[in-house]
C-alpha cells in the first residue's frame, strides 16, 4: 500500500501510474488548458448535481451549455493555431550538406524490460525535443490506421497512411513524456 | 556510451509556416514541394539556388518512402503530375 501511494505522489507524473485519477503533469500550454477547461467544466457538473433549488432554477440547461461551450470553442481553436515552428519533424532535419538524421524507435518488448521500466511505454530510442521552441510534429502511418498520443503534452493525433497529420507543441519543461499509441510510425 | 565518439555542430535548417496549407492535413504541402522541386530544377538546373527552398520544405516534410517512390515513378515516367509545364 505504501508503495502504491508513494508510486502515486511521489514519483514523476509524467507517464501513467497506479491508480492515476487525474491527468498527468501538463508540459504544454495546450495540456494546461485542457486541464482548466476540465476542471471548469466538472465545477458545473458538481453544481447541477448537488446544487440547490435555486440553482436548479436559474442555470437552465441553455446557460450550462454556453458556458462549456465557449471555453471549449476558445481551447480548441487556440490548439489548432499553427506556429511557425523553429524546429519540426524530427525524422528528416537536414543540415546544409544535405545530411539528415533518421531514426527508428521501437517500444522495449516485455521480456527485456528493466527494473522500473514502464511497460507498453518505454521505447528503445527516444525522441529528444528542445523545451521552450515551437516543435511540429508530422505523423503519418505505413500501414493501418494508428494513433500518437502523448497526454502530458496534450497532444493526440490519428495516424493514417498517405496522410500527413500535423500538431504542434511547446514544451515549456524538462522531463520524458510517454506517448501512447501501437506504434510509432516513422519515428 | 564511449567517450570517443565524434560529435560535430549539426545546423537544422528547415521549412516554415506555409500561408496556402494552414491545416492539420500537411499532405499537399509535402507534395507541392516535391512537384515544384522539380519543376525548378527542370527548369533551371540542379545548382539554381533558389530551387533549394523547395528540397528543404519537402524534405523535411514528406516521409522518405513517398519520396523513394515518387522518385521511381519519375524515372519510369509514371509520374502524375507533368513537371515541365
Amino acid at each position: 500500500m505504501l508503495n502504491l501511494l508513494s508510486l502515486s505522489f511521489l514519483s514523476s507524473c509524467d507517464s501513467p501510474r497506479p491508480w492515476g485519477l487525474y491527468f498527468q503533469d501538463s508540459a504544454t500550454p495546450q495540456m494546461e488548458g485542457l486541464v482548466e477547461l476540465h476542471d471548469n467544466i466538472m465545477f458545473y457538473l458538481v453544481i447541477i448535481l448537488f446544487g440547490s433549488p435555486i440553482s436548479h432554477k436559474y442555470l437552465n440547461h441553455a446557460l450550462i451549455l454556453i458556458l462549456i461551450a465557449f471555453p471549449s470553442f476558445k481551447l480548441l481553436y487556440l490548439m489548432d493555431e499553427v506556429s511557425d515552428p523553429a524546429i519540426y519533424q524530427y525524422p528528416d532535419f537536414l543540415n546544409t550538406e544535405d545530411e539528415f538524421i533518421e531514426f527508428d524507435s521501437y517500444l522495449v518488448p516485455e521480456s527485456d524490460l528493466e527494473e522500473g521500466a514502464l511497460r507498453m511505454l518505454e521505447v528503445d530510442n527516444r525522441v529528444i525535443i528542445p523545451e521552450l521552441t515551437h516543435v511540429r510534429f508530422i505523423i503519418t502511418a505505413a500501414d493501418v490506421i494508428h494513433s500518437f498520443a502523448c497526454p502530458a503534452l496534450g497532444i493526440k493525433c490519428d495516424a493514417y497512411p498517405g496522410r500527413l497529420n500535423q500538431v504542434s507543441v511547446l514544451i515549456n519543461r524538462e522531463g520524458v513524456f510517454y506517448g501512447l499509441t501501437e506504434q510509432w510510425p516513422k519515428l | 556510451m564511449s567517450d570517443d565518439r565524434e560529435t560535430k555542430p549539426f545546423k537544422f535548417v528547415t521549412a516554415g509556416f506555409d500561408a496556402r496549407f494552414p491545416n492539420q492535413n500537411q499532405t499537399k504541402h509535402c507534395w507541392q514541394n516535391y512537384v515544384d522541386y522539380h519543376k525548378c530544377i527542370l527548369a533551371k538546373g540542379e545548382d539554381f539556388a533558389p530551387c533549394r527552398q523547395f528540397f528543404l520544405a519537402y524534405r523535411s516534410l514528406c516521409p522518405s518512402a513517398w519520396c523513394e517512390r515518387w522518385d521511381d515513378q519519375r524515372e519510369k515516367g509514371t509520374f502524375p503530375t507533368r513537371l515541365d509545364q
